[in-house]
C-alpha cells in the first residue's frame, strides 16, 4: 500500500464576505473591497469613484452654501416605511433644503458592528442610492469605521450635505412675522410611531408607516411660487411642538395652534392615547412646518397640495406678537394653554 | 376612537358648562382626586371655563408624586446592582430621590428598563433566569391587579428570581385624612374613575356619610369632567349627600370583584408614607407575608438609606389642596421638569408639571 505524499498546503484564509469583522475598517485590502465592492457600485459619481480622499466638485457661481450634517441611529435598522439608509439621506437633504436650498452632495460616515451581516449593509446602501436619486444628490465622499461588537447597535450613519441657496429671499428660524400662518405638509407624529411598533413596544398592532422622505421638490415648488416664505423647519425628535417653540424664541414672537386643525391619522392618535404621549412631540421624517405670509398661503397651499408629499398640507396656526418666545394651543373648547418643549425623553405614563 | 371624541365633544361639554352657570349660587372648592383629572383639566383649559364660583384644587392622585422618597432611594439602591434587571412604568425614572434618579442609575451603567406592564418585566425574567428581575410596583387601586396578577403568575411558573418593589397607595383613606385636617376646604369630591373601575364606589358610601359630603365618580375626558362637577354641584346646591356616578360606562358600585378578589389574596393593608404628605394610617397595601420571597424589600439588603427632601419644595401642601403651583416661590425658577424638586413636577400628572406645561406665565 503507498501513501500519496502530498506538500503541505497553507488553509486558504476566510473571505468574511458575509459579515463584518475588525478587518473591515483596517484601511487595507478589506476595507478596500468593501468600499469597491458594497458602496462604490450603487452610489456611483465621478468625485466618489475618483476614489480620492475628497470629493472635488464645482460648485455654481456666485451662490450662497448651506451645509448641515446629522448622525443617525435607529432601532431597528429596518421599520415600515424606511430604514436607516433612507433616513439618513433624508434626514440630511431635508435640513439643507430647510434652509431655502437645493441639496446636491451628501457624504457618509459609517460606523459599523463588527458582526453585522454584509447583506443588511448592501440593502441599507442600496435603500440609500434609492433615497439619494430621488433627492437629485450625490453622495461624493465616505469613510467607513469598524468598532468590536457590542460596542454599537449594528450600524451608524452620519451624513452632511452641501446644498446651493435658491430662496431669494431670507429663511430661517428668526423670520417668523405677527400675522404669519403656520402650515404643517401633512399628518403628525407617522414616523416615531412606525419605529415604536417596529420595536415591539405598543404589544399591538397599527399598519403605519414611517413617513420619511426627502421634501426637498417641494420645498422648491414653494419657493417658486412666493416668496414669503420666512420659514421652513423639520419637525424630527421633538416634533412639531419642539420646532415652533424653536421658531417662536428665535423670531420672539408667540405661535398659536389650533387643535382642531392639527392632522394625526387615527392610528397615531391611538397609540398616543394609550401611551399617554401627545402627537406633537412625536417624531416627523417627511413632514415640515412652514411660516408664510397670510396673503401668499393660499397659492403655496396649493402648489402643497399638487406634490407628492404635501398632499394633506393644511394651517393649523398663527403667528401673533405675544407672549414673545411661547407656542400656545387654542383648544377645541376654545381655552387657551402653553404647548412647552419637553424636558428630556419622552416617557410613557403609568395610567 | 370611540368613547374618547364623544367626550370631547366641545358643544357637549359647553352645554354641561352652561348648566353649572345656571346653578352655582355662591363659592364651592371641589377636589378631583385623580392625578390624570388633573392633567385633563389643566390641557383642556376646562377650568377656564368655569364660573368663578366653583374652585378646583387638585388632589394627591397622581401615583408618581406621593411614592414615599424612601422606596425611591430603594429603587435607586436595587437597580444600581450589577446582578439586577430594575424595570419601571416610564414617568417613575425621572422622579428625584434623594440623589439622583433611575435615568443617573441607568447612565452609571445600572439596567434599567421601562415597561409598560408588570407582565412584560415576568417575561424579562424568564428570559434572563442569571438576573434578579425587579419590577417597581407603585400606583394606586388602579394598577393593583396587574401588580398581583404579576407576582401570582411568578409564583405559578416557579420564577425565583422576580421580586416587586412595592408601593400601593389607596385613595379612600387619603380622602379621609384631607377630611380630617383642620385646614380643610374641600366641598365635595371628584372620585378617580379609574380606581372605582376596579374598587366600585361602595368603599365611598360610608366616607360621604360620616363626613356629610357628596362625592361623584367622574371620568378623564372633559365631557367627562364636566358632569362630574355638575354632579357635585348639584348635591352640594340642594344639601344632598350621595355618592352618584358619572362614569357609568365603566363604573359600577361593586367594581371589578375578581380583581378585588386577587388583590385581597396577594396585598394586605398597611401604615403607608406619602411623599410630601406623612404617614397615613392604612392607607397603602403591601404584600402578605406568604409572597415574602416575591418581596424587593426583604430579597435586598435595604439598610441605611438617608433620605434627604429638598427644603424648599411644598408638594405636600400642594397635594393637599391647600396651595396652588404658583404659590411655590420655586416654581418654574428652581424646580422645573427639567430639574425637578419634588415629584408634583415630574409625572404628567402631577400638578405642578400641569401647570408648568400648559398654563401661559405672564
Amino acid at each position: 500500500m503507498t501513501t500519496d505524499i502530498q506538500s503541505p498546503i497553507c488553509a486558504m484564509p476566510h473571505r468574511h464576505t458575509e459579515k463584518i469583522v475588525l478587518g473591515h475598517g483596517s484601511g487595507g485590502k478589506m476595507m478596500t473591497d468593501l468600499i469597491t465592492q458594497t458602496f462604490q457600485p450603487p452610489l456611483a459619481n465621478p468625485a466618489l469613484d475618483a476614489g480620492n480622499d475628497a470629493g472635488v466638485v464645482q460648485p455654481p457661481p456666485h451662490t450662497k452654501l448651506a451645509i448641515s450634517t446629522d448622525a443617525h441611529v435607529v432601532s431597528p435598522l429596518f421599520f415600515p416605511g424606511g430604514d436607516i439608509g433612507r433616513l439618513a439621506i433624508c434626514g440630511t437633504v431635508n435640513d439643507v433644503a430647510m434652509m431655502g436650498a437645493t441639496p446636491l452632495y451628501l457624504t457618509a460616515s459609517f460606523i459599523l458592528e463588527e458582526g453585522l451581516e454584509i447583506s443588511i449593509l448592501e440593502k441599507v446602501v442600496a435603500s440609500m442610492q434609492s433615497a439619494a436619486e430621488e433627492a437629485n444628490v450625490q453622495v461624493i465622499a465616505g469613510d467607513t469605521k469598524v468598532v468590536e461588537k457590542g460596542k454599537a447597535d449594528g450600524l451608524y450613519i452620519s451624513t452632511s450635505g452641501v446644498g446651493v441657496v435658491i430662496a431669494a429671499h431670507p429663511v430661517g428660524g428668526e423670520c417668523a412675522k405677527p400675522g404669519d400662518v403656520v402650515i404643517v405638509s401633512g399628518t403628525i407624529g407617522d414616523h416615531g410611531i412606525a419605529v415604536l411598533e417596529a420595536r415591539g413596544d405598543l404589544g399591538f398592532q397599527t399598519q403605519l408607516k414611517s413617513d420619511v422622505a426627502p421634501l426637498n421638490h417641494l420645498i422648491r415648488e414653494m419657493l417658486n411660487v412666493s416668496d414669503q416664505v420666512r420659514v421652513l423647519r423639520d419637525p424630527t425628535r421633538g416634533g412639531v411642538a419642539s420646532a415652533l417653540n424653536e421658531i417662536a424664541q428665535q423670531s420672539g414672537v408667540c405661535v398659536t395652534l389650533n387643535e382642531s386643525a392639527i392632522p394625526v391619522r387615527p392610528s397615531v392618535a391611538a397609540a398616543c392615547e394609550i401611551l399617554g404621549f401627545d402627537p406633537l412631540y412625536i417624531a416627523n421624517e417627511g413632514k415640515l412646518v412652514a411660516i408664510v405670509g397670510p396673503e401668499d398661503a393660499p397659492k403655496i397651499l396649493d402648489i402643497m397640495r399638487q406634490t407628492r408629499y404635501g398632499e394633506d398640507a393644511v394651517i393649523i396656526g398663527e403667528v401673533q406678537e405675544s407672549p414673545a418666545g411661547r407656542l400656545l394651543m387654542k383648544t377645541a373648547l376654545g381655552t387657551t394653554r402653553v404647548v412647552d418643549v419637553l424636558a428630556g425623553e419622552l416617557l410613557p405614563r403609568i395610567c | 376612537m370611540k368613547y374618547i371624541t364623544e367626550y370631547r365633544n366641545a358643544e357637549l361639554v359647553k352645554k354641561t358648562i352652561s348648566q353649572i352657570k345656571n346653578i352655582v349660587t355662591r363659592p364651592w372648592t371641589l377636589m378631583e382626586i385623580c392625578g390624570g383629572q388633573t392633567h385633563s383639566i389643566i390641557r383642556h383649559g376646562l377650568d377656564q371655563l368655569l364660573p368663578d364660583e366653583i374652585e378646583l384644587v387638585h388632589g394627591p392622585g397622581c401615583p408618581v408624586c406621593v411614592t414615599p422618597l424612601e422606596l425611591i432611594d430603594k429603587a435607586l439602591a436595587i437597580a444600581s446592582r450589577p446582578d439586577v434587571i430594575f424595570t419601571s412604568y416610564g414617568d417613575m425614572l425621572r422622579v428625584p430621590g434623594s440623589r439622583g434618579d433611575l435615568f443617573s442609575i441607568r447612565a452609571e451603567g445600572g439596567d434599567v428598563r421601562v415597561v409598560y406592564s408588570p407582565l412584560d418585566a415576568l417575561t424579562i425574567a424568564r428570559e434572563n433566569p442569571e438576573k434578579e428581575v425587579v419590577f417597581f410596583a407603585i400606583g394606586f387601586e388602579t394598577t393593583a391587579p396587574a401588580n398581583v396578577m404579576s407576582v401570582l403568575q411568578a409564583q405559578r411558573l416557579g420564577l425565583e428570581n422576580y421580586s416587586i418593589l412595592v408601593s400601593h397607595v389607596c385613595v379612600p383613606p387619603a380622602i379621609r385624612a384631607i377630611l380630617g385636617s383642620p385646614h380643610n376646604r374641600v366641598q365635595g369630591f371628584l372620585a378617580a374613575g379609574h380606581v372605582c373601575a376596579v374598587m366600585g364606589y361602595w368603599e365611598y358610601l360610608p366616607l360621604a356619610e360620616e363626613y356629610q359630603i357628596p362625592i361623584t365618580v367622574t371620568g378623564f375626558e372633559p365631557l367627562d369632567i364636566a358632569r362630574g362637577i355638575l354632579s357635585t354641584l348639584e348635591m352640594l346646591e340642594s344639601g344632598q349627600v350621595a355618592v352618584k356616578n358619572a362614569y357609568k360606562r365603566l363604573v359600577t358600585q361593586e367594581g371589578n370583584t375578581s380583581a378585588q378578589k386577587i388583590i385581597a389574596q396577594v396585598f394586605e393593608e398597611c401604615d403607608r408614607k406619602w411623599r410630601g404628605i406623612g404617614t397615613i394610617p392604612k392607607s397603602g397595601w403591601r404584600l402578605r407575608p406568604e409572597f415574602a420571597q416575591f418581596n424587593a424589600e426583604e430579597k435586598f439588603d435595604l439598610q441605611d438609606i438617608q433620605t434627604e427632601e429638598s427644603p424648599l419644595c411644598i408638594a405636600g401642601e400642594i397635594l393637599q389642596g391647600l396651595k396652588k403651583p404658583r404659590q411655590c416661590p420655586a416654581f418654574g425658577k428652581e424646580c422645573t421638569p427639567e430639574h425637578p424638586l419634588g415629584a408634583t413636577m415630574v409625572s404628567d400628572e402631577g400638578a405642578c408639571a400641569a401647570y408648568y406645561n400648559y398654563r401661559v406665565v405672564d
